[in-house]
């Protein structure tokens, strides 16, 4: 067989570590043996089970956070290489070596590459992210609407809550009161629904401040970033000229 | 005024969060558990859509005919009233789930599309692209936190479930959790409590599951001595994409989209399963796919390139009509393989999907212990021998419908408050749970816990699935009774008292060893075939013996204490198993065919 004949490769993958925050930071080099199709999350698997450094020092498992591993949780968000994106989908032969894995910086620090980032469902929360049903019980079928609306909502509520937009965006930050290229995606999505519409105006309201749209400085990062492909900067844009138009109405009214 | 009661749910996935509404809007509030962000949960993994026969088509459906196909494709092993109870309540259930603004495919009057799916020849499943769980989730996912703003939930994420706690009558009165991040270790009180954990895929090794579903809440709970049905039925979905790291999903919803599954033979395709079965081709229910799929490959020698893959073919449809209704599976497919469905046939195999067994339930989602509840994946009641595809969803949503209001009911018949019970039972959970993961932490021993899961889900893969012999399944148990002796001697390497993970897992680990006997038992014990259980020594369905409820119930060994707070590495205790009869009073059981057309009338014929 021609495979056995190859000499045995490995992959190289640096590390990020810190205990908890405000614990030092170091960094970390392994070599995980090659096999086809690995992504990210399988190295972290050989380590979990194997913690043993490059220059074969035992060490602590780096700590790490996934669910799903087929993109659609947005669990396992980490910046590989540079990038914020979702380690199940970062394909091992697809990466230059040596992999870079940190967590991200955003957010408050967990342990290695693990973060909180609760703070993106408290931006839900602000921009009332959800339809104000009368109740769960039988009310008869739903508004009726077009499949080109219905495409357009299916495609801004991929939003898996990643945080990789936010981690890209230089609006955004610990020190900024900014809710982010997802919440305004998530306020435009029901914003468009034919009943979450006749709340249009509260939502307005909750990004017409301090933090809030105007906040966006243009830089275009988050769509780059997206892993879902949202369109985050139309829906930035459309939220904004609906943001004038409330603008105006209260002003002549 | 008497103080109001507080509700426990815990897990956040469809039927966690569908309790948790239903409570809040009977007037109660809910403390709500889950190990990871409630957004997070596996029902995100679900992809093809829900049924329920809104009867759109003009085709004639209605839900006695979905209740029909629910209870034939499993096999007359459900219990009949909630299963035709769900299939009643399932347009309303859509129709709420779209008012929720759930971004469903239209058609061109703006009204829901519906698709086919396996086991059924209706157009029942509505779908939003092919990430239906995902959409459907988080439609919940939104009015939980309208509850949240309202201060009516509390939510505990990253807090993991240790076990229950039961007041001095019996009843489920709280839980014991620990933080996975902080490690605390505290337990809560309430009125009564809801599991909505999900399934045990991770007991499998590898398998279409997420990570997080371990099925260690349930174990623990069977580990308390609560009833667990049917443990031995385990869905292995026909077509997955095989993974380093996982076998990921490929969606029912492709065939029901037009895929063909084929194998090359004599240099030409054979669609095996429109040859096998002609009248419901590639849309058989997924255990007659599955064990079609392992014959062509294992005993036929017909897998793709001599290996352990069949072809799955969707490039003879238009690209852009795939697009539109299978988006998000083919960005899947394309992401982690590099192919274009479009373009190329897939590549992939049958894989661990789905538990139809779970904790023992009541019509109204009580569990054995009175006041302590489950629904979805983690209760047994709904799909018998073999779930059809697209029921899960609704069968999440149709449980957590059932059990919030149930639970409220239940509460406001106690006698006394949670805040009133005497600590007693609480303090002693706490120092047991305390003692466990001290225990763990201390743990130095040769023993890898990864390679012994890793070792477990061969064995189950291997012998607990598709094909079933009693002397594998024997040996299997033998496997497994070792594992347990070799869990005592794992050893771990991070002694930290922070996020340490290594110390979840093992106790996970625990969890699920023990989890793994009453499947394999219960396989072993069921002498006969029925959905998805499948023996060659036993290929006929067997109604006069085993039309019964599989029922494992935990013997514990006599030794546990504080001292050895997992008890001793010889003297695990076992399951003991009876079986109980089922209610086929509403449709008369008749054999399962796929080959021709499904008996007319079923339901409807006799009710």
């Amino acid at each position: 067989m021609e495979k056995s004949n190859q000499v045995e490769k490995f992959v190289e993958v640096q590390i990020k570590r810190q205990e908890k925050e405000g614990a030092p930071i170091y960094w970390e080099t392994f070599q995980i043996k090659w096999r086809p199709n690995l992504n990210v999350i399988a190295l972290l698997q050989d380590l979990q089970s194997s913690p043993v450094t490059a220059e074969g020092k035992t060490t602590t498992p780096p700590a790490w956070e996934a669910a799903c591993l087929e993109e659609v949780c947005g669990t396992c968000s980490m910046i590989i290489n540079g990038k914020p994106r979702q380690a199940c989908s970062a394909l091992v032969d697809k990466l230059e070596q040596p992999i870079r894995l940190e967590p991200f910086s955003k957010f408050p620090i967990v342990r290695d590459l693990m973060t909180d980032r609760s703070r993106m469902f408290e931006h839900l929360k602000q921009v009332k992210a959800w339809i104000d049903i009368d109740g769960t019980h039988e009310l008869g079928s739903g508004p009726r609407y077009s499949q080109t609306l219905a495409l357009s909502r299916y495609k801004m509520s991929e939003c898996m809550t990643c945080g990789c937009c936010l981690e890209a965006c230089p609006q955004y930050g610990p020190q900024s009161p900014f809710v982010g290229p997802q919440a305004i995606n998530q306020l435009r999505l029901f914003n468009s629904h034919p009943s979450g519409s006749m709340n249009s105006e509260e939502r307005l309201d909750r990004v017409m401040g301090v933090g809030g749209i105007t906040d966006c400085g243009d830089a275009q990062n988050c769509v780059k970033v997206c892993p879902k492909n949202i369109p985050l900067t139309e829906s930035i844009a459309d939220v904004s000229g609906q943001t004038t138009r409330y603008a105006f109405k209260k002003l002549f009214s | 005024m008497a103080k109001a009661h507080r509700l426990i749910v815990v897990g956040g996935g469809l039927a966690g969060l569908m309790t948790t509404i239903r409570a809040c809007e009977s007037g109660m509030d809910v403390d709500l558990f889950s190990v990871v962000p409630v957004k997070r949960s596996h029902s995100v993994c679900a992809q093809g859509g829900i049924n329920g026969a809104v009867n759109t088509k003009g085709e004639g459906d209605s839900p006695l005919e979905h209740f029909d196909d629910t209870v034939y494709g499993g096999d007359f092993l459900a219990n009949q009233p909630p299963v035709k109870k769900m299939c009643e309540m399932a347009p309303g259930i859509i129709n709420l789930m779209d008012r929720l603004g759930v971004p469903f495919s239209r058609t061109p009057e703006g009204l829901l599309d519906f698709r086919r799916f396996g086991g059924t020849k209706h157009h029942r499943t509505a779908f939003a692209g092919a990430s239906t769980g995902q959409q459907l989730l988080y439609a919940l996912d939104e009015q939980v936190r309208r509850y949240e703003v309202q201060g009516k939930v509390r939510k505990f994420e990253t807090w993991e479930y240790l076990g229950f706690v039961q007041d001095a009558d019996g009843n489920c009165r709280g839980i014991v959790a620990t933080n996975i991040v902080t490690m605390e270790i505290q337990v809560f009180r309430g009125s009564a409590v809801a599991l909505g954990t999900g399934g045990p895929g991770m007991v499998f090794g590898k398998s279409t599951n997420s990570l997080i579903n371990t099925g260690a809440a349930a174990a623990l709970t069977y580990l308390q001595g609560v009833k667990y049905a049917n443990p031995e039925f385990i869905q292995v979905h026909p077509t997955a994409i095989p993974g380093e790291d996982k076998l990921r999903l490929m969606s029912e919803s492709a065939r029901g989209e037009g895929a063909r599954v084929w194998v090359p033979r004599d240099g030409k395709p054979w669609y095996f399963l429109e040859e096998m079965y002609p009248a419901y081709g590639n849309l058989v229910p997924r255990d007659i796919a599955t064990r079609a799929i392992h014959k062509v490959v294992y005993d036929m020698g017909l897998g793709v390139n001599g290996q352990s893959v069949v072809y799955l073919d969707l490039s003879h449809i238009p690209a852009a009509t795939l697009r539109m209704k299978l988006g998000a599976i083919l960005d899947i497919y394309e992401k982690f393989t590099g192919d274009d469905p479009t373009q190329v046939p897939m590549k992939v195999f049958p894989a661990v999907h789905y538990s139809m067994g779970g904790l023992w339930v009541d019509y109204d989602q009580m569990t054995s212990v009175p006041g302590l509840f489950a629904v979805g994946e983690v209760d047994y009641s709904i799909h018998g021998a073999n779930r059809l595809g697209a029921n899960s969803l609704l069968s999440c949503i149709y449980a957590g419908m059932i059990a919030g209001p149930a639970m409220v009911k239940w509460s406001k018949g106690l006698k006394n408050h949670e805040e009133d019970l005497s600590s007693t039972s609480f303090d002693d959970a706490l120092k047991l749970h305390e003692q466990r993961a001290s225990f763990i932490q201390k743990m130095n021993g040769p023993e890898n816990p990864f390679q012994l899961l890793k070792e477990l889900g061969e064995w189950m893969n291997r012998n607990v699935t598709v094909v079933r012999y009693n002397s594998r399944l024997q040996e299997t148990d033998d496997k497994i009774l070792e594992i347990q002796e070799r869990w005592y001697r794992i050893g771990i390497q991070d002694r930290g008292t922070w996020a340490n993970q290594s110390v979840h897992f093992v106790r996970q680990l625990y969890s699920m060893i023990h989890l793994a006997r009453p499947i394999t038992l219960g396989a072993l014990k069921r002498n006969e075939s029925r959905g998805a259980h499948y023996k060659p020594d036993f290929p006929e369905r067997d109604d006069v013996q085993f039309m019964k409820t599989t029922i494992a119930t935990y013997q514990s060994p006599k030794n546990t204490n504080l001292s050895s707070p997992f008890g001793v590495a010889t003297d695990q205790g076992a399951p003991q198993f009876s079986y109980d009869p089922i209610d086929v009073s509403l449709i008369k059981p008749r054999p399962r065919k796929y080959d021709t057309d499904k008996a007319s009338g079923g339901a409807s014929s006799q009710k």
